[in-house]
C-alpha cells in the first residue's frame, strides 16, 4: 500500500512529460502565426470557456454504456472547440472505487456523484475543490435552493446538479383504467379506494420488486421516503435523514406501517409474482412488468422505469403504460421525491473549471435532451426537447412552484445506513420482520461520529 | 470510441507494465550480481526478495488492518475495542457468527464424507473414470457462476404460474406448493451450503480416491483373508490408512469455508439471515465506509483461520 502513491506519482510525471512533448508542435504554428485562428460558427457558443489546447479532463461516473455514450456525444463539440480532451470512465462500482482512487492518490478531475451523502464524505475529508464563482452563479440561476443545498457541505458550495429523476410515480395501464372506468387518483384516500376497487375486481392492485443485487431493498426504502415526506412533512424529512428524528420514532413507525398496509398485505400484492415475500426476490427491473399482462394494476417506481418495460411497450398517456404522480394526502401541496447526480471537482486546473462550468449550463442540458431520454431539474431547459412524455411530465413536476422537492433519503444518509441497514432491514421487513424491530436495528446502526 | 483500444488512453497501464518488467529484470540481475560477489551467503540473498514482498504484501497489511480495527469508521479516532464489542453484541453480528460456525462445522465434514463415500463406491468399478470426472466437473465452475446456477435452481414462481426453478418444479410434481427456499431462515443457509458441497465434493473424491489407491494391496488381501466384511474393511482398514489425506481435505475445506464470500453474496447478499463474516467484512469496509468495523471482522477471521493453518503445518511435518 505504502508503495503505491510513489509509483502513481512517477507515472503521473511521465504522463505530464509526454503530454507536454506531444502538444508543443501543435501549439507552435498558432504562436508563430501571430493572430489567433478565426472562431467557426459551431464554436461561437463555446468561446466563453477559452482555449485549452492539449489539456485533458478525466471524469469518473456511475453512468455507463449507452447513457455514457450519449454524454460523450453531447460534449463532443465543446471538446473540439476548447481543445479539452475529455476522458470519461463509467463504472458499476462507483461508490467503492471512487474511495479507492482517491485514497490511492489517483482521483479523477471530475466525478458525477449520485449520492450527496458520499459527496459530503469527500468534502469533509478536504478532497474536493469548492465550485468556481461561475459554477455557483449558474447554479443559483438554474436550480432551486433545495437542489443547491445537496451540493453544499458546511456552507461551502461544491457541486452543481447534472441529471435528475422523479421517484414519486405510480405506473399503470391507461387501457386497463379506461376499460374499467377507473380514474387517476388525486389524493392518498382516492389511491387507497382505487386499490380496493382493483382488488375487488380480482386483480392484485400492486406489484413490486426490490431485488437489486448488492443494493437489494432500495425500492422499498423509496416507498418509505415518499410516505415520510407526505405524512411527516419536508422539515421532519430533513430531520429524519440527518438522524435528528430517530429512525424508530413512533411517527416513522406509523409511516412505515402505512407502507406496510400496501406492501405487506397479501390482498394487495404481489401482482403476477405471488405472496408478499416474493417482493424480496423479484428483480426491481421486473417489478412492474405484470401490468402489461393485466396481472397487476399499480407499480410505484421512478421515471427511469420507462426504460424497463418489455420491448414494444408504448409509454404514453394513451399508450400501454404511463405514470401518475403518487398523490399527497391532499391536493394543496406536492411533495416530490427524486434523485440526481452532482458534478464535483477534485482538481482546479482551468480546463477542469471550464468543463464543470459547461456541465452546469442549460445549453448542456438541452443538447443532452435532444439526443435521447433525459431529465433535468434546471430552469431554462426547453421542454420541447423532451424525448418522451414521462420525461416531460417529470420536468413539469420538477418545475412546478407547488412542488416541494426532496432528495432520495438513503442517498443522503451515511452509507452504513443509507446503503446498508436501511436496505437490509427493509428487505427483512418484507420477509416478515416486524416494523419496530427493523427500525430499532436501523437506528442502532447509525454511525456515532 | 469507448470500446476501441486506444494506445493513448492505455498508456498508463503500458507504462506500469513496462516498469514492472524492468524492475523484475533489475532485481534478478542484482541478485545474480550479489551471489557472484558474496557467494558465502546464498540463502540470505535468495530469500531477500521473497521476504521484502511478504513484508509489503502480508506483514504490513496485517499490522495496518489490526491497527485500523481499533479506529473509528473514518480511521481518524481511536475507539478501543468498540468495533469488536459491536461485532460480538449486535444481534445481526451474532447471527453472522452463528452462520459462519455452521458453515465451518458442516461443510468440511459433509464434503469429506460425501467425497469419501463416493470414492469408495466407485473405486475399481467399471465407470470409475467417468464417475469421477462427473463429480469433479463443478470444480471448474467459479463460485459466482455456481451461485447463479443454483439461484435458478431455487427460483420461485407462484403456484398458478410455470415454475422455472428445478427444485420448485420437482416439488410441484410431487403435489406440494412451491416455496421461496432462499427466504426461509434458517433452512436457507443449508440450501446455500449445498452449493459449496456440490463444488467441493469432487475435490475430496479425487484426493481421497488417490489415497485409497495408495493402500498397499497386501494389507487389503490380508484383511480379506481374515474375513473382514465391507464395513470392517472401510472402518478398520481403508479409513485408518488414508487418515492423513482425510485430514488434509478437512483442513483445506475448513479454511476455504471460513473465507466463504462469493456464494452468499451472489445468492442472497447476506439477506434473510444468511450473512457470513467475509460478506459483512466486505460490506463494512468497502461499501459502508466503516473501515474500523470491516477491519475488526478481518482480524477476527484471521484469528479463526490461524489455528487451522497451524494445525495443517503440524500435519505436514508429521507426514
Amino acid at each position: 500500500m505504502s508503495k503505491r502513491p510513489l509509483l502513481v506519482g512517477t507515472i503521473g510525471l511521465a504522463l505530464v512529460a509526454t503530454g507536454c512533448g506531444s502538444s508543443t508542435p501543435e501549439n507552435k504554428p498558432a504562436a508563430t502565426g501571430g493572430a489567433p485562428a478565426p472562431v467557426s460558427a459551431e464554436c461561437k457558443p463555446y468561446e466563453t470557456y477559452g482555449k485549452h489546447e492539449g489539456t485533458k479532463v478525466t471524469i469518473y461516473s456511475p453512468i455507463r454504456d449507452k447513457e455514457a455514450d450519449l454524454f460523450q456525444e453531447t460534449w463532443k463539440q465543446f471538446s473540439e472547440c476548447t481543445g479539452i480532451k475529455v476522458t470519461y470512465e463509467g463504472t458499476g462500482e462507483f461508490e467503492a472505487q471512487i474511495q479507492v482512487r482517491v485514497d490511492g492518490g489517483n482521483p479523477p478531475d471530475l466525478a458525477f456523484f449520485p449520492q450527496p451523502g458520499l459527496l459530503e464524505r469527500f468534502a469533509k475529508a478536504g478532497k474536493l475543490k469548492p465550485a468556481s464563482p461561475e459554477v455557483t452563479k449558474l447554479t443559483d440561476e438554474g436550480w432551486s435552493p433545495d437542489w443547491k443545498k445537496y451540493g453544499t457541505v458546511d456552507g461551502t458550495f461544491y457541486a452543481a446538479p447534472l441529471g435528475a429523476s422523479v421517484k414519486s410515480f405510480v405506473w399503470y395501464s391507461p387501457k386497463m383504467f379506461t376499460e374499467n372506468g377507473w380514474q387517476v387518483p388525486k389524493t392518498w384516500a382516492e389511491l387507497m379506494t382505487l386499490t380496493d376497487t382493483i382488488a375487488a375486481k380480482g386483480i392484485k392492485p400492486w406489484c413490486a420488486g426490490i431485488e437489486s443485487g448488492d443494493a437489494t431493498g432500495w425500492p422499498a426504502t423509496d416507498w418509505i421516503e415518499d410516505i415520510i415526506l407526505r405524512d411527516l412533512g419536508a422539515d421532519a424529512y430533513d430531520q429524519w435523514v440527518t438522524h435528528k428524528l430517530p429512525f424508530n420514532d413512533p411517527k416513522v413507525v406509523a409511516a412505515v406501517d402505512k407502507v406496510g398496509a400496501i406492501l405487506k398485505n397479501d390482498k394487495y400484492v404481489n401482482g403476477g409474482y405471488g405472496p408478499v415475500k416474493s417482493i424480496a426476490s423479484t428483480a426491481f427491473q421486473e417489478g412492474g412488468v405484470p401490468i402489461t399482462t393485466g396481472k397487476c394494476g399499480l407499480h410505484r417506481q421512478a421515471s427511469f422505469y420507462a426504460n424497463f418495460w418489455p420491448e414494444g411497450t408504448k409509454v404514453a398517456e394513451d399508450g400501454d403504460v404511463f405514470a401518475f404522480y403518487l398523490p399527497g394526502n391532499d391536493t394543496s401541496s406536492k411533495p416530490v421525491l427524486g434523485a440526481g447526480e452532482f458534478v464535483a471537482a477534485f482538481t482546479d486546473r482551468p480546463e477542469v473549471k471550464a468543463m464543470q462550468q459547461y456541465l452546469a449550463t442549460a445549453d448542456f442540458a438541452n443538447a443532452r435532451m435532444k439526443l435521447a431520454t433525459y431529465v433535468s431539474a434546471r430552469k431554462g431547459v426547453d421542454l420541447a426537447n423532451a424525448q418522451n412524455p414521462i420525461d416531460k411530465l417529470s420536468m413539469e413536476i420538477l418545475a412546478d412552484p407547488q412542488t416541494v422537492f426532496r432528495f432520495d433519503g438513503s442517498d443522503l444518509m451515511p452509507a452504513a445506513v443509507g446503503a446498508g441497514t436501511f436496505w437490509k432491514e427493509m428487505t427483512a421487513w418484507i420477509n416478515g420482520k416486524d416494523t419496530k424491530s427493523a427500525l430499532d436495528a436501523i437506528d442502532k446502526s447509525w454511525p456515532t461520529d | 470510441m469507448n470500446h476501441d483500444f486506444d494506445f493513448g488512453a492505455e498508456q498508463p497501464k503500458l507504462v506500469v507494465l513496462l516498469l514492472g518488467v524492468v524492475a523484475f529484470l533489475a532485481v534478478v540481475g542484482l541478485i545474480l550480481l550479489l551471489l557472484d560477489r558474496f557467494s558465502s551467503r546464498p540463502g540470505l540473498i535468495l530469500l531477500t526478495p521473497a521476504l521484502v514482498l511478504l513484508t509489503i504484501g502480508l506483514a504490513v497489511p496485517t499490522v495496518r488492518t489490526a491497527l485500523l480495527s481499533f479506529m473509528s469508521g473514518d480511521s481518524r479516532r481511536f475507539v478501543g475495542v468498540d468495533n469488536y464489542l459491536w461485532m460480538l453484541t449486535q444481534p445481526e453480528g451474532l447471527l453472522t457468527l452463528r452462520n459462519t460456525l455452521l458453515w465451518v462445522v458442516l461443510v468440511p465434514v459433509l464434503v469429506t464424507s460425501i467425497g469419501l463415500v463416493y470414492a469408495v463406491l466407485v473405486d475399481r468399478s467399471r465407470f470409475e473414470a467417468l464417475a469421477k470426472s462427473l463429480v469433479f466437473m463443478p470444480m471448474a465452475i467459479s463460485f459466482v457462476g455456481a451461485g447463479i446456477i443454483w439461484k435458478f435452481v431455487y427460483t420461485y414462481r407462484p403456484e398458478d404460474a410455470d415454475q422455472i426453478g428445478l427444485l420448485n418444479q420437482i416439488v410441484v410434481w410431487l403435489g406440494m406448493e412451491p416455496r421461496q427456499w432462499l427466504q426461509e431462515p434458517p433452512l436457507n443457509t443449508f440450501f446455500l451450503m449445498v452449493v459449496l458441497i456440490w463444488i467441493q465434493a469432487g475435490f475430496a473424491t479425487v484426493v481421497l480416491s488417490a489415497a485409497i489407491k495408495g493402500i498397499p494391496s497386501e494389507i487389503i488381501e490380508a484383511a480379506r483373508l481374515d474375513g473382514a466384511g465391507p464395513f470392517a474393511m472401510f472402518f478398520r482398514v481403508t479409513l485408518p490408512s488414508i487418515r492423513p489425506a482425510v485430514l488434509v481435505v478437512l483442513v483445506t475445506q475448513a479454511i476455504g469455508t471460513l473465507k466463504l464470500f462469493d456464494i452468499v453474496r451472489t445468492m442472497t447478499n447476506g439477506n434473510f439471515d444468511t450473512s457470513v463474516i467475509a460478506v459483512d467484512m466486505y460490506n463494512n469496509a468497502f461499501r459502508f465506509g466503516e473501515t474500523g468495523k470491516g477491519a475488526a471482522l478481518a482480524v477476527f477471521l484471521f484469528v479463526l483461520v490461524m489455528p487451522i493453518v497451524w494445525y495443517q503445518r503440524k500435519l505436514q511435518r508429521t507426514r
